[in-house]
C-alpha cells in the first residue's frame, strides 16, 4: 500500500497537481517557523542583554573568600567562571588622595557583555577581550581631574604602586546590579595581594561569576548552595522580560496571528486544491474499487500520498522558516551590532504540528469523500459526483489550527481575545466582500464591454469571489497591519507614556535618613520623590501549609517560592496599580489583617483571594489574609511591589526605604553626590537595561514586520486556487469569445478588469479591516486616541489592484490558449 | 489592417450579387497517434450572397470541422477560403476574430451562451465587440424579435432550452452579420422545439437577406435549404 501511495504521489507530482497544495503547505510551516525562531531568538537576545548587565549568568556573592571547591565544579562541568573581588580604598598621587571602588578581576571576566577602554577620557572607546593586566589598572574618568592624573602615570595603592594603562569607559556589571558610587579603579586579581589592602576583617566582596548551559547552571546551583556560608547570596539575571513582558508579547501577538492567518489562508488554497485534486481522482478511485480495493485501501492510499506531502512539504517549510528567520537576524544585526544567539530548534516541531494538521484538516475530506466512489462509476460517468466536505469540516479545521495559537503566543485570554476578534474580522469582511459582489452587479450596466464582462465574472461565481476578497483582504490587512499601523500604536503608545519614566531606584535607605534624603534631594532642584517601606521576607506558608519549593513544578515558581521577597505598606493603592478581584482597605481603618497581592505572583504560586499567608521576616512571622490582587503597570518602571499590607501590619519590623526617580543621561553627578552624603544607600541604574532592551525590541519589530510577506503570499495562493477552479470554464468561454469576434486583447482587457476590480475592493476591505482593528487595538487595548492614518486606503487599493490584477490575468493565461474551433467540438 | 480593409471593400464592389463564400481544395489533417488522420479531403464549392446551403452527413464526417475552416475558426491544412472577398489564411488568429466581428454569426448546438451574462448582454456582445452604436438599444429589438423581450436581464441558468437558442438566434443576428454559420442549432431541442426554433432562424435569415450555412441532421430543416452538402468522411458527395 505504501508503494502505491508512493507511485502515486510521484505521478501526481509530475503532472504538477499536488503543487499548489505542497507550495501552500511549505508556506504555511514556512511562516510559523520564521516567527517561532525569530522570537526565539529575540527572547534570547534580551535574557544575553540582561545577563550582560551581571557580567554572567549566574553570580554568586559573598563578603568572605567563596570555597576553591565551587570554582571548581563549575569548571569541570563546563561552565564558564571568572572571580572578581570589590572593596574600597584610598588612592594617593602625590599628595592628593581619593577613595575608590576597586574592582580587582581574573583573565576570565567579563563573562558576558564587553569592556570597554580609551586612551583618554575624551578618546575613541574600544572593546577590551578582558581587564587589565598585570601591574596595570584602568580608571574611570572623573578620577583623572580628581587626582591630577594622566594615562601612564603610577598610583599608590596600599602597598604597591601600579600604572594607570587606560581609561575605563564601559564595564558591564557597573550599571545593572547594586553597586555603590565611587570612582571605578579596575585592576587585575593576581595584584590584589601585594596591596596588603585584603584581610579578615576588611569590607569586601568575593564574587564568582558563571555562565553557560541553562541545565548546567541550575545544577552548579543546587550543587553548590550548600556548601555556602549563611552570608553568600546567588544573584540571578535581573528578569528583564517582566518590565518589558507586555512591549513583548504584544509584538509577539501580533506576529503570531500573521503567521496564523497565513496558515488558515494556505489552509483555504490547500482545501480548494484538494479538492480539485479529488474531483480528478474520482475515475481512479472507481477503477481500483472495481478491482476490488476496499473503501479503507482507497483511503488509506490517498492518506498516506497526503502524509508523504505533509513531511516533504513540512521539512522544506522548515528550511524555508530558517533561512527567512536567518535573514530577518541579518536585518537586525544591520541595526544592532552583536549576533542574535541562534535559535532552538523547538518552533520546527510546533510548526510542523502546524502544517500537519492544516493538512489533514483542509486535504483529508474531499479525499475521504473519495472512498464513497461507487466503482458503477466506470460504466457511467455520471453516477458517483463528489460530495462536498461540509463547511463544519472546514470550521473545525480552522479551530484546530487557531487552536494552537495560544500554545505558541503563551498567553491565553489574550490570545482567545484576539482570535475572536480575528473571527468576527473574517466574519465582517465576508459580509462586507458579498455585499460588494453585489453592488458590483449594479455597476455593470454602466460600463464598457470589458469592465462588464469582468464584472459579470465577479457577480456570477459569487462564492468564489467572497472567499477571493476575503483571502487578499486579510492578507492586506495583515501587511497594513504589520506595517505601518503597528508602528503607528507603537509610536503613539510611546508618546502616551509619560517621557520621564523612572530609571534609577535607590535602596537600603534607612528609616532615620529618610527626612533628610528627601530634604537633600529637595535641595539639589528635584521634586520631592516618593519613598517607600520595605521589608524582606520569605512566604513561609499559605493557609498554614507550609510552602515548599518541590510543591511547584516551573522551575522559575520554585525559585520564587524560596525567594526573599519585598513587602511594602501603603495606605492608598499606588495609581498605576489596578485592583482585579476583592478591595482595597479603607485608609482609616483599623484591620490591619489583610494583604494586597499582585495577581501574576498570585497565579504563579497558587494563591486566591482570602487566603491567609504567612511571611517569615527577619525572626518574626506575620500573617495575614489576601483581601485583594491587584495588577501592576511594570513597564512604567516605577517601585512596585507584589505584596502590600496596611499600614500597621509591618510598621514594627526592620525596614528600609526605597524610591525610583528619572535622571537625565547628563546628570550622573547627582548619584555620586547622594552616595557620597548617604553611604548606606544603594542604587541601581535600570537606564541600560530598559535603553537595551528596548532597543532590542523595537528593532526586532521592525525586522519582523516583514513577517507579512507570508500572509500575503498566502492570501495570493487562495487567489490561484480559486482561479484554477474556474480554469475550465474560462477556458470555454475564451474560446466562444474569439469565435464571436473578440480578440485576445480583448480578452485579457475583460480578464483584467475582473481581476482589478477584485482586488481594489479586496484591498478597500483590507484597508478597512486594517483600521477597524487598529481603532479596537488602541481603544480597547493600548488604551489611548487612536489617529487614523490616511495612508491605509489608498495604500491597500493599489497594493490589492495591482497585485491581484498582476496574479488573476498571469494565472488565467493558460486558459485563453485554446482556439476558437474548441467552442464547436463542445456540448 | 486598415488596407486589406479597403481592398475588401474594393472587391466588393465586383463581388456584387456573387461570390460570398468560396471554398478551394480544403483539407484538414491532424496528427494523431496512428500517424496523420485527414479530417476533410479536398473540399471545393462557392455559395452566393443570400444563398443557403445545408451541410449533412453522419456523425463523425467532418461537418463541424468545415464549418470551422469556413468560417475561420481554424485553419486549413492544404486550400483555402474566400469569405466575403478576404482569403483568411492572409490572417492570423486574432485577425481573423476582429474580421469575425460583425461579418459573420454562429448559432451552435449547445447555445454557448456566456453564463455570466444576462440575455440582455449576451446580446449586447458582439455588437459590442463590433464597435456598433447603441447596442443596448439593437439588442433589446433583437431580443424583443425573438419573442423573449420579458426576459431581457435573465441568466442563461434562468431559461429554457429554446429560450436560450432564441437568444443565441438573436445575438447572431443582431449585428447584422452577412454570413450566418449554424451547427445543428436544434440538435439539442426536442422535436416541437426545434422546429420553432428552425423557423425562426429561417425567418430572420429571410429578413435579412443573410448567407445562412446549416450543418444539420434534421432533413426538414435541410429542406428549407437551396443547396446541399453531402459529407462522408470527409470527402464531398456529389448530389
Ligand atoms: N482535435 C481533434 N482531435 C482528434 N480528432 C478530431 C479532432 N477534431 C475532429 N476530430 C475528428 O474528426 C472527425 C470529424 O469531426 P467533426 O467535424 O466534429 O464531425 P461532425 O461534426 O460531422 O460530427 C471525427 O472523427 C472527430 O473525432
Ligand atoms: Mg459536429
Amino acid at each position: 500500500m505504501f508503494r502505491m501511495a508512493w507511485r502515486q504521489f510521484k505521478r501526481d507530482t509530475r503532472s504538477g497537481e499536488l503543487r499548489l497544495a505542497t507550495l501552500a503547505l511549505c508556506l504555511a510551516v514556512g511562516s510559523v517557523t520564521t516567527v517561532g525562531f525569530f522570537i526565539d531568538r529575540v527572547r534570547l537576545a534580551i535574557d544575553i542583554q540582561a545577563s550582560a548587565l551581571l557580567a554572567a549568568d549566574l553570580a554568586v556573592e559573598s563578603p568572605y573568600p567563596l570555597p576553591i571547591a565551587v570554582g571548581q565544579r563549575a569548571a569541570e562541568i563546563g561552565l564558564a567562571n571568572s572571580h572578581t573581588v570589590v572593596f574600597r580604598s584610598v588612592v594617593a598621587k602625590g599628595d592628593k588622595l581619593k577613595l575608590v571602588e576597586v574592582k580587582a578581576v581574573d583573565a576570565a571576566y567579563p563573562l558576558r557583555g564587553r569592556i570597554e577602554t580609551a586612551l583618554d577620557p575624551s578618546g575613541f572607546a574600544s572593546h577590551a577581550e578582558s581587564g587589565p593586566s598585570a601591574g596595570n589598572v584602568w580608571v574611570e574618568g572623573p578620577l583623572l581631574p580628581l587626582l591630577g592624573l594622566k594615562r601612564g602615570d603610577t598610583l599608590v595603592i596600599g602597598k604597591s604602586e601600579l600604572a594607570v594603562a587606560a581609561i575605563l569607559t564601559l564595564e558591564p556589571d557597573r550599571g545593572g546590579q547594586l553597586f555603590n558610587i565611587a570612582p571605578r579603579l579596575m585592576m587585575h586579581l593576581d595584584d590584589v595581594a601585594r596591596t596588603g589592602l585584603v584581610s579578615a576583617g576588611s569590607r569586601v566582596t568575593y564574587r564568582l561569576l558563571v555562565a553557560g548551559d541553562k541545565q548546567q547552571l541550575r545544577a552548579w546551583r543546587d550543587w553548590a548552595e550548600p556548601l555556602l556560608g549563611e552570608r553568600a547570596r546567588f544573584i540571578a539575571v535581573r528578569d528583564a522580560r517582566r518590565e518589558l513582558r507586555s512591549t513583548l508579547e504584544r509584538s509577539e501577538q501580533f506576529l503570531t496571528l500573521a503567521a496564523l492567518t497565513s496558515v488558515i489562508l494556505a489552509g483555504v488554497a490547500i482545501a480548494m486544491s484538494a479538492r480539485r485534486f479529488a474531483t480528478r481522482h474520482l475515475d481512479s478511485a472507481a477503477v481500483m474499487r472495481c478491482l476490488g480495493a476496499t473503501q479503507g485501501l482507497v483511503l488509506r492510499v490517498f492518506a498516506v500520498e497526503l502524509g508523504i506531502l505533509g513531511i516533504l512539504a513540512s521539512l522544506a517549510g522548515g528550511a524555508l522558516g530558517y533561512a527567512s528567520q536567518a535573514l530577518l537576524a541579518e536585518v537586525l544585526s544591520f541595526f544592532a551590532p552583536g549576533p542574535l544567539p541562534l535559535p532552538s530548534l523547538w518552533p520546527l516541531v510546533s510548526a510542523g504540528l502546524t502544517g500537519f494538521i492544516a493538512l489533514l484538516g483542509f486535504a483529508l475530506p474531499p479525499l475521504i469523500a473519495l472512498k464513497d466512489v461507487p466503482p458503477g462509476r466506470v460504466l457511467r460517468r455520471d453516477v458517483g459526483r463528489l460530495r462536498a466536505p461540509g463547511i463544519g469540516v472546514y470550521c473545525a479545521a480552522m479551530l484546530a489550527v487557531a487552536a494552537l495559537a495560544p500554545w505558541q503566543a503563551g498567553n491565553v485570554t489574550l490570545t482567545l481575545y484576539v482570535l475572536g476578534g480575528a473571527l468576527a474580522t473574517v466574519a465582517v469582511l465576508a459580509g462586507a466582500a458579498w455585499l460588494m459582489v453585489r453592488a458590483l452587479a449594479r455597476l455593470r450596466t454602466r460600463v464598457g464591454i470589458a469592465w462588464r464582462f469582468g464584472l459579470a465574472n465577479i457577480t456570477r461565481r459569487a462564492g468564489g469571489s467572497v472567499v477571493q476578497m476575503v483571502a487578499i483582504g486579510l492578507g492586506i490587512m495583515v501587511m497594513l497591519l504589520l506595517s505601518l499601523v503597528q508602528s503607528d500604536l507603537v509610536a503613539d503608545w510611546r508618546a502616551s507614556l509619560k517621557p520621564q519614566a523612572p530609571n534609577h531606584f535607590i535602596v537600603n535607605i534607612q528609616p532615620h535618613e529618610v527626612e533628610a534624603f528627601k530634604d537633600f534631594l529637595k535641595t539639589k532642584g528635584r521634586v520631592e520623590p516618593a519613598l517607600y517601606p520595605m521589608v524582606r521576607g520569605r512566604l513561609a506558608a499559605i493557609n498554614g501549609r507550609p510552602v515548599k519549593a518541590r510543591d511547584y513544578r516551573d522551575p522559575n515558581v520554585r525559585r520564587l517560592a524560596q525567594r526573599d521577597f519585598n513587602l511594602s505598606w501603603a495606605a492608598v493603592p499606588k495609581a498605576d496599580n489596578r485592583i482585579v478581584a476583592g478591595r482595597w482597605w479603607e485608609s482609616h481603618a483599623a484591620a490591619t489583617d489583610q494583604f494586597s497581592v499582585e495577581t501574576g505572583i498570585a497565579e504563579d504560586l497558587g494563591i486566591r483571594l482570602g487566603d491567609r499567608l504567612t511571611y517569615q521576616i527577619a525572626d518574626q512571622r506575620v500573617s495575614a489574609r489576601v483581601s485583594n490582587l491587584r495588577t501592576v503597570d511594570w513597564e512604567s518602571f516605577t517601585a512596585n511591589f507584589f505584596v502590600v499590607a496596611p499600614p500597621g501590619l509591618l510598621d514594627r519590623l526592620p525596614a528600609t526605604y526605597m524610591t525610583s526617580f528619572y535622571l537625565p543621561p547628563g546628570e550622573k553627578l547627582l548619584l555620586h553626590l547622594i552616595v557620597e552624603r548617604f553611604p548606606g544607600v544603594t542604587v541601581i541604574d535600570v537606564a541600560a537595561l530598559m535603553d537595551n532592551v528596548r532597543g532590542i525590541i523595537d528593532r526586532a519589530s521592525l525586522s519582523m514586520q516583514s513577517v507579512f510577506v507570508f500572509t500575503v503570499i498566502a492570501a495570493i495562493l487562495v487567489l490561484i486556487a480559486t482561479i484554477q477552479s474556474t480554469h475550465d470554464e474560462r477556458r470555454a468561454e475564451s474560446a466562444l469569445l474569439k469565435t464571436l469576434g473578440a480578440s485576445s486583447l480583448r480578452i485579457v482587457q475583460g480578464l483584467t478588469a475582473e481581476f482589478l476590480a477584485l482586488g481594489l475592493v479586496a484591498g478597500l476591505l483590507g484597508a478597512a479591516a486594517a483600521t477597524l482593528v487598529a481603532y479596537v487595538l488602541a481603544v480597547a487595548v493600548f488604551d489611548f486616541d487612536y489617529r487614523f492614518n490616511p495612508w491605509l486606503v489608498p495604500i491597500g487599493l493599489v497594493a490589492g489592484g495591482i497585485s491581484v490584477a498582476l496574479v488573476g490575468v498571469l494565472a488565467t493565461r493558460s486558459s485563453l490558449r485554446d482556439p476558437p474551433i474548441a467552442t464547436l467540438r463542445k456540448s | 489592417m486598415a488596407h486589406r480593409h479597403s481592398a475588401a471593400k474594393a472587391n466588393h464592389g465586383t463581388l456584387l450579387n456573387n461570390i460570398i463564400i468560396q471554398a478551394e481544395g480544403l483539407s484538414k489533417q491532424i496528427a494523431s497517434p496512428e500517424g496523420l488522420l485527414t479530417i476533410l479531403d479536398d473540399i471545393s464549392f462557392s455559395m452566393r450572397r443570400s444563398e443557403t446551403l445545408a451541410v449533412v452527413g453522419a456523425s463523425g464526417s467532418g461537418k463541424s470541422t468545415l464549418l470551422g475552416l469556413l468560417a475561420g475558426l481554424d485553419t486549413p491544412t492544404a486550400g483555402r477560403v474566400v469569405l466575403d472577398g478576404t482569403d483568411l489564411n492572409t490572417l492570423d488568429e486574432d485577425g481573423r476574430s476582429r474580421w469575425r466581428a460583425h461579418r459573420v454569426g454562429f448559432v451552435f448546438q449547445a447555445f454557448h451562451l456566456l453564463p455570466s451574462l444576462t440575455a440582455l448582454e449576451n446580446v449586447m456582445l458582439p455588437l459590442e465587440l463590433a464597435l456598433q452604436q447603441d447596442p443596448a438599444g439593437a439588442a433589446r429589438s433583437a431580443l424583443d424579435r425573438v419573442g423573449l423581450a420579458q426576459r431581457v436581464g435573465h441568466y442563461p441558468y434562468q431559461l429554457s432550452g429554446g429560450e436560450q437558442q432564441r437568444v443565441a438566434i438573436a445575438r447572431a443576428f443582431a449585428p447584422r452579420p452577412r454570413v450566418l454559420f449554424a451547427d445543428e442549432p436544434t440538435g439539442n431541442l426536442d422535436r416541437k422545439t426545434g422546429a420553432a426554433v428552425g423557423n425562426l432562424l429561417f425567418a430572420l435569415r429571410e429578413e435579412a437577406g443573410t448567407t445562412l450555412v446549416l450543418v444539420t441532421h434534421e432533413e426538414t430543416l435541410a429542406d428549407h435549404c437551396e443547396q446541399r452538402l453531402t459529407l462522408e468522411m470527409g470527402r464531398l458527395l456529389k448530389s
